[in-house]
């Protein structure tokens, strides 16, 4: 044991040594995005395209919307690619970001067993659809963890003049976690939940879940993008940061996002507007 | 009862093929929970031995605290660590935040308590033993913590792997000081959880096949470094 508490020392040294070498390479930006734009794959072929282009490493922490501006907030990030318009306005109000460019959107869908209890397969409105599932009492799984889809979704039972408080509990169940965990709850309770487009097409363990209303324009899913603001947090590396954000709106980066399929389904579309 | 079968294979294929992504997550997590404990057996081995040598008023009260630390969530400590190593934290200034170094000091504070309590308890049986022929011989208490470290041989190496089964398979607190930035700060329990909330469920078992695999061979290592050093 002698020469193993001997070792200790210097092999503390190296480890640090090496653990900071991996840190110091080429100029990164810290971005906090959605589990949605990681998880269907979609950093995995853009990211590399933009580094290729600028020598820039981008370096993703993907969580859910609320969680993605908070990180923004505290100045833990450059920028910030989320999907829930309402938020991102309070967020720019409020002074924690600039610049916000929109960038490309997708949709929501309501995904659902095969068995479809609350009969609403096929059908284009989501809010009737929100409706018959509350009326059959089906299983229906929230994300509730205030992300951009949880948020989307609370305003569609709003909508539907539904109070899921009350109902929260019984056969709607509040999971707290992201798209893929609530994904796989569902799965595995034949349940009923709302999900984006592209964390769908990636997903891999549907079982009997299948895609029941998609297409209602209420569904629509835009994602922006903000730099972090210099002016409240020094360390934010502005430069780079806003060469991200003119990269993703250039018709290079828009090209670039519409070129992601999974399956030759297109996931994302771009729509960003020239100029501003 | 396919699904593991399917993830037998999955990590059989991972490793005969040497995947470069695959030795990066492996080496991270080796890397940062080999330091984080490293670290807590540098303060937490000392600092167990004297807490089983000098007595002093309030020391029942301060055993009583750690073994309580025996049971800290990661998750508490990850947002703990998190607030303080934040941009907008006290120790923001470091720009620890989502590296490999943030993501060491969480579990250097996980592991800590576990390394300062199981050696607090080997030196105090040695104590009881041999502490009085430690000091009529002349060795004064500290160099008395040397000399029962060094006897302690077992205790110290189940200490170490105590806290390295902390360290290795540890999610809730790196998640959160680490981001599980892929290439930066993904490790095992990171890319697992991430696999498996892609509904990827043979790679996210193929993973934690390896991982254990992991703590096996880092537990034989440890067993034949101390094997080779002083006998008892």
């Amino acid at each position: 044991m002698k020469p193993l508490i001997r070792a200790l020392p210097p092999a503390v040294l190296t480890l640090a040594m090496a653990l900071a070498a991996v840190q110091a390479e080429q100029p990164f930006i810290m971005v906090a995005s959605t589990t949605s734009t990681e998880q269907s794959g979609l950093f995995g072929h853009l990211l590399p395209a933009f580094t290729a282009k600028t020598g820039i490493a981008v370096r993703v922490v993907a969580v859910g919307t609320g969680q993605a501006l908070k990180i923004g907030e505290r100045g833990d990030a450059d920028v910030v690619f989320v999907h829930d318009r309402p938020s991102e306005l309070e967020f720019l109000a409020a002074g924690y970001g600039v610049d916000r460019r929109e960038v490309m959107y997708n949709d929501f869908v309501l995904i659902g067993p095969k068995g479809d209890p609350a009969k609403v397969d096929g059908s284009r409105d989501i809010v009737a659809a929100f409706r018959k599932i509350a009326a059959a009492h089906a299983a229906f799984v929230s994300r509730g963890d205030d992300s951009g889809t949880d948020k989307a979704e609370k305003r569609l039972w709003q909508d539907a003049g539904i109070d899921i408080k009350v109902a929260s509990g019984s056969w709607y169940r509040d999971t707290g976690s992201g798209m893929g965990p609530t994904l796989n709850t569902a799965a595995a309770m034949d349940a009923y939940a709302l999900c984006d487009r592209g964390t769908w097409l990636s997903f891999q363990n549907r079982r009997d879940l299948k895609i029941v209303v998609e297409g209602d324009r209420r569904l629509f899913n835009q994602y922006g993008v903000m730099l972090v603001n210099p002016a409240k947090h020094p360390t934010v590396k502005q430069s780079l940061g806003v060469a991200f954000i003119n990269w993703l709106v250039s018709p290079d980066g828009q090209r670039t996002i519409a070129a992601y399929k999974i399956g030759g389904e297109q996931l994302f579309f771009p729509d960003a507007q020239p100029g501003r | 009862m396919s699904d593991i079968v399917e993830a037998l294979g999955v990590a059989f294929g991972l490793i005969v093929g040497l995947d470069a992504d695959l030795l990066r997550i492996v080496a991270l997590s080796l890397g940062v929970s080999l330091t984080a404990v490293a670290v807590a057996c540098l303060g937490g081995m000392p600092l167990g031995a004297a807490l089983a040598i000098f007595p002093f008023r309030g020391r029942p009260a301060v055993i009583v605290v750690f073994n309580a630390l025996l049971g800290l969530p990661p998750v508490v400590v990850g947002l703990v660590v998190y607030v303080l190593l934040s941009r907008s934290g006290p120790l923001g200034f470091l720009g620890f935040l989502f590296t490999p170094a943030a993501m060491v000091v969480a579990q250097a504070i996980l592991v800590a308590p576990i390394v300062t309590v199981l050696v607090q308890r080997a030196v105090a049986e040695l104590w009881v033993l041999y502490g009085d022929a430690l000091l009529v011989d002349g060795a004064s208490r500290l160099r008395a913590i040397r000399e029962l470290l060094a006897m302690s041989r077992a205790g110290l190496l189940t200490a170490f792997l105590a806290g390295f089964g902390r360290a290795i398979a540890e999610v809730g607190a790196i998640i959160i000081v680490g981001g599980n930035i892929a290439g930066v700060t993904r490790t095992m329990t990171t890319a697992i959880a991430l696999e498996t909330s892609k509904g990827n469920l043979p790679l996210a078992l193929g993973l934690g096949i390896i991982l254990i695999t992991l703590s096996v061979v880092v537990s034989a290592c440890a067993f034949i470094l101390a094997r080779r050093g002083v006998p008892v």
